[in-house]
């Protein structure tokens, strides 16, 4: 099978049963996406494929053919980060951080969907992104100012 | 948040004389040192740990509650291809129990398990998958006894002794005032607490890796370092400095790493294989790996004067230890201590007992034996308030403990305790907006989206607590912190680097530890060294602990370091030491302004300085619960407005606010987080979190059956942070991560009863308990027994 993981070409022979979240974190080394749960609760392992959020411990690596996946490590632009990312360091968006890339991806997703982002749709999006650090509210700005970067015509 | 400034006791620390303040010192929002790395995913956790040549370790675990082991047979899981080995009680070379205060749980079980999920032997193989299978190859025998699940029967003298010491793992009885004092009214109840889960994210996992001589280098997320080493250099039968603990990324604590879990295992398979040997607990394994918050049962009689004042408070604590004692020494002296509240209260009768039992061991979780007092108490003045049909803040504020107060431990408060103030502040904080009937938002009513109301029996309640908590350690431990701090400037541009075995669990301490070091030598270049056991003990990540001790020391080690610079650069100018001070990478004189730079003065010098800190000494208690067991107190206060529906038993917690003493915010954008995350956990505990055991078998170890808050059970939080000063710490600081946790669940639920009318005496708070089906007595009543 083959995927394109930030941008690069990969092929590889899997076992049927292996897990997305593994192929990222073992087979090519991109550990910025965490496991926190076994059972499709927690969203640590949050990524993008083809541009929609998904659950990667509930994603075989064979579903992933011939799919984009975009994972924490391929959102910074050569070097500068993302708006969502400068967004949760300065926000203090975090604490121990295990949520944060699920969180980070999920709300790249939320905010790709487009339209309308109040603060009850942001809510309602990371329902399934537990945090056991901040209460969350920190999280909901952090993303809010971030989509608002995003959204403005001078970042466009 | 809001910062509130009120007169301050001890004088807020200003930067060491005048100058401008430096960038990113203390009482700024300083941004974290490790946030970059972790929005990047480059932060590495535990988890991580990787090494080329490595194997996986898995553990065999025991699947009966209380059974005595009547042989091990490992052949079949030895003959499975990729295994390099499997290790029972017999391979444990040093001690063979373990303990943070005592030691008394196997290392691997050799004769008997005493709760489901303890460890037996353990399989170190090339895959993961291949480890999991081979323990299940591992053949036990066991002679299954019956499990001893409630604490009520293992204190009974004539139920089976589950450790050589009995079933009491502590006793503390507090006599304090009359033995028999008269009141006019009474109020008694008993109310029960549920087993509550740390729930951090980041499960238990860490890599040990062979020195090659006999040692070993252990990577792993932890909450104290070098109480760890210390077990395991026993276990191991290695000296100290054979054993090298490294802090890897901490996916969260909350106490639930303060006990050991892969430790010594990964360590004792590292060592055997002479291979790096990676664990890695699964959300399953996870909740049998490590200890969970007290369940207790707790009976209180309260009496008053009519007019409301407190006359005295009789209660028995009873909190279920689990199989082993971890921190339950510890958990029942809080408890006891604290269980009158932020009250006056002249004369106190109180048994605490924390006991063995075959449920899974309880330890350490955040407020640490005050929570479920708090719980307790809380409820019981708002029980006295009915009785007295007195207003329920009003009756708290008659009796709102304030500094001179002494403690049912004889113990007087002699910092700031300003417990009225919150109490007034929360109380007339503006309150929310109230539902909008007609066409309600189902989003916005009880149950959610799942639309399982619209709305018709939704009432609203509001409801009060106040609550108390013990900043550090306590009873004559000798409770210390060490930091080394290391002055230079190698290219040209002064450099601190501090080094500290502090766990950085998330709290962030790491930011603290930076921000005392550029305050206090005014240079903004202030880098932190991993933590580590290579320096000394900083003590555990606990007790709301290590802003006060880590940050001393800090401070300490800071001082030492200015003032060498200081002298130097006196004796090249001539003058006073204590006419010089630095700022901003100057050394500056009174008289004359900037009189060097820093780099210039230092050149190629090395000015380093390694310090302990201590808080002030705190005592036993004696056989009569009396003494100054406690080194400071820290107060919050909360008020919930919460929207029921009465017919359907589902809560939404619709507001928060809360006021806290933090003695001085030393970074007020973490001091917020502390506040939030806490509160979360408090709404968690009041509605929907809890361990369930049935015989001794934990029934939803995973993340789809124990509930967490989530980011739509969440509600505003309004924040109104005092910086009072306690006299006792460096900058006046209190710890900030207790009390947020502490009495946000009894404001709760006084907000549920104001609501429903009734009693409920029990958290978590289920459906079935709102809505009256289990227990229909009103909450003016005494109950029927809980369940
Ligand atoms: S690890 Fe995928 S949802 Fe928890
Ligand atoms: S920051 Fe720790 S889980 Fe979210």
């Amino acid at each position: 099978m083959s995927l394109e993981v930030n941008g690069v070409e990969h092929s590889a022979e899997v076992e049927p049963r292996q897990l997305l979240v593994y192929f990222l974190r073992e087979n090519l080394a991109l550990t910025g996406t965490n496991v926190g749960c076994d059972t499709t609760s927690c969203g640590a392992c949050t990524v993008l494929m083809d541009g929609r959020s998904v659950k990667s411990c509930t994603v075989l690596t064979v579903q992933a053919d011939g799919a984009e996946v975009q994972t924490i490590e391929g959102l910074a632009d050569d070097g500068k980060m993302h708006p969502l990312q400068d967004a949760f360091h300065t926000e203090h968006g975090l604490q121990c951080g295990y949520c944060t890339p699920g969180m980070i991806m999920a709300a790249l997703g939320l905010i790709q969907e487009g339209g309308d982002l109040t603060e009850k749709d942001i809510r309602l999006g990371l329902e399934g992104n537990l945090c056991r650090c901040t209460g969350y509210h920190n999280i909901v700005k952090a993303i809010q100012s971030a989509a608002d970067e995003m959204r403005s015509p001078a970042s466009a | 948040m809001s910062r509130a400034s009120t007169a301050p006791v001890a004088p807020p620390v200003a930067p060491p004389k005048e100058g401008v303040p430096v960038q990113g010192g203390v009482g700024t929002s300083a941004l974290r040192p490790d946030g970059v790395p972790k929005v990047k995913g480059e932060f590495a956790y535990s988890s991580d740990m990787w090494d080329e040549h490595m194997l996986w370790g898995a553990t065999v675990r025991s699947p009966h509650p209380h059974a005595c082991i009547v042989s091990i047979d490992i052949t079949d899981a030895l003959k499975h291809p990729g295994v390099h080995a499997v290790l029972t009680h017999e391979d444990v070379a040093g001690r063979k129990t373990f303990g943070l205060e005592r030691p008394d749980q196997p290392v691997l079980a050799s004769e008997r398990v005493r709760y489901r999920g303890e460890p037996i032997a353990l399989v170190a193989a090339a895959h993961p998958e291949t480890a999991r299978r081979a323990a299940e190859a591992v053949h036990i025998d066991y002679e299954v006894l019956q499990p001893v699940t409630d604490p009520e029967v293992a204190l009974d003298a004539a139920t089976v002794a589950l450790h050589p010491s009995g079933n009491v793992v502590r006793h503390i009885h507090i006599a304090h005032g009359e033995p028999d004092p008269e009141a006019d009214v009474v109020a008694e109840a008993t109310y029960e607490v549920g087993m509550q889960d740390q729930a951090f994210l980041g499960p238990e996992s860490g890599l040990a890796v062979p020195d090659g001589s006999g040692g070993v280098d252990l990577y792993v997320s932890t909450q104290w370092l070098h109480v760890d080493r210390e077990q395991l250099a026993a276990s191991l039968a290695l000296a100290p400095e054979e054993v090298r603990i490294t802090l890897a990324g901490v996916g969260g604590a909350f106490g639930a790493r303060e006990d050991l879990s892969i430790q010594i295992h990964s360590c004792m398979l590292a060592l055997t294989t002479n291979r790096p040997v990676k664990m890695m607990y699964s959300r399953e394994e996870s909740f049998y790996g490590h200890v969970h918050r007290h369940p207790a049962r707790l009976n209180y009689i309260h009496g008053a004067t009519t007019s409301g004042e407190l006359v005295f408070v009789k209660a028995r604590l009873v909190f279920d230890g689990g199989a082993y004692a971890s921190s339950s020494t510890a958990v029942c002296a809080n408890a006891a201590t604290l269980c009158c509240g932020p009250y006056e209260v002249p004369n106190a009768l109180i048994d605490c007992y924390a006991v063995y039992t075959n449920n899974p061991p309880c330890g350490a979780m955040r407020g640490f034996g005050a929570v479920q007092a708090c719980f307790a108490y809380e409820s019981q003045m708002d029980l006295l308030a009915a009785k007295l049909a007195m207003d329920p803040v009003e009756l708290r504020l008659r009796n709102a403990a304030s500094t001179g107060t002494v403690t049912p431990t004889g113990q007087k408060i002699e910092g700031p305790a300003p417990v009225a103030e919150l109490l007034t502040r929360v109380r007339d904080a503006p309150l929310p907006p109230p539902g909008s009937p007609g066409t309600p938002d189902i989003r916005e009513l009880p149950g959610g989206v799942s639309n399982a109301t619209h709305g018709e029996a939704v009432r609203r309640g509001i409801g009060h607590a106040a609550g108390y908590k013990n900043i550090c350690y306590s009873e004559g431990f000798d409770d210390y912190a060490t930091a080394r701090v290391r002055l230079s400037a190698p290219a040209g541009e002064p450099v601190v680097e501090v080094h500290t075995a502090a766990a950085e669990v998330g709290q962030g301490v790491a930011t603290i530890q930076l921000q005392i070091a550029r305050t206090e030598l005014g240079v903004e270049a202030a880098v932190l060294r991993p933590a580590d056991t290579s320096i000394g003990s900083s003590g555990s990540s606990s007790a709301s602990r290590q802003t006060w001790m880590t940050g001393g020391a800090v401070k300490t080690a800071c001082e030492a370091v200015r003032e060498r610079v200081l002298s130097t650069a006196a004796e090249v100018l001539g003058a006073e030491p204590g006419e010089l001070y630095l700022s901003n990478g100057l050394v500056m004189s009174l008289e004359l302004g900037a009189v060097y730079s820093l780099a210039e003065l230092l050149g190629d010098t090395v000015v380093e300085a390694t310090r302990e800190y201590r808080h002030a000494p705190t005592s036993p208690l004696d056989a009569n619960g009396q003494g100054n067991a406690h080194a400071g107190f820290a107060f919050a206060a909360h008020r919930a407005v919460v929207d029921v529906d009465v017919e359907l038993g589902l809560v939404k917690v619709v507001d928060i606010a809360t006021a806290q003493d933090v003695g001085m915010a030393l970074n007020p954008q973490a001091v917020e987080g502390q506040i939030e995350g806490g509160i979360a956990q408090g709404i968690g505990l009041a509605l929907m979190e809890e361990v369930q055991v049935i015989d001794g078998v934990i029934r939803n170890p995973s993340f789809t059956d124990y509930l967490i808050p989530t980011s739509l059970d969440m509600p505003p939080v309004h924040a109104d942070v005092l910086e009072l000063g306690d006299p006792g710490s460096p900058y006046g600081v209190k710890g900030v991560g207790e009390p947020p946790v502490i009495s946000s669940t009894p404001a709760v639920v006084a907000a549920v009863r104001a609501a429903t009318g009734r009693a409920l005496r029990r958290i978590p708070m289920r459906p079935d308990d709102v809505a009256g089906l289990t227990d229909r007595s009103p909450a003016g009543e005494a109950p029927r027994e809980p369940r």
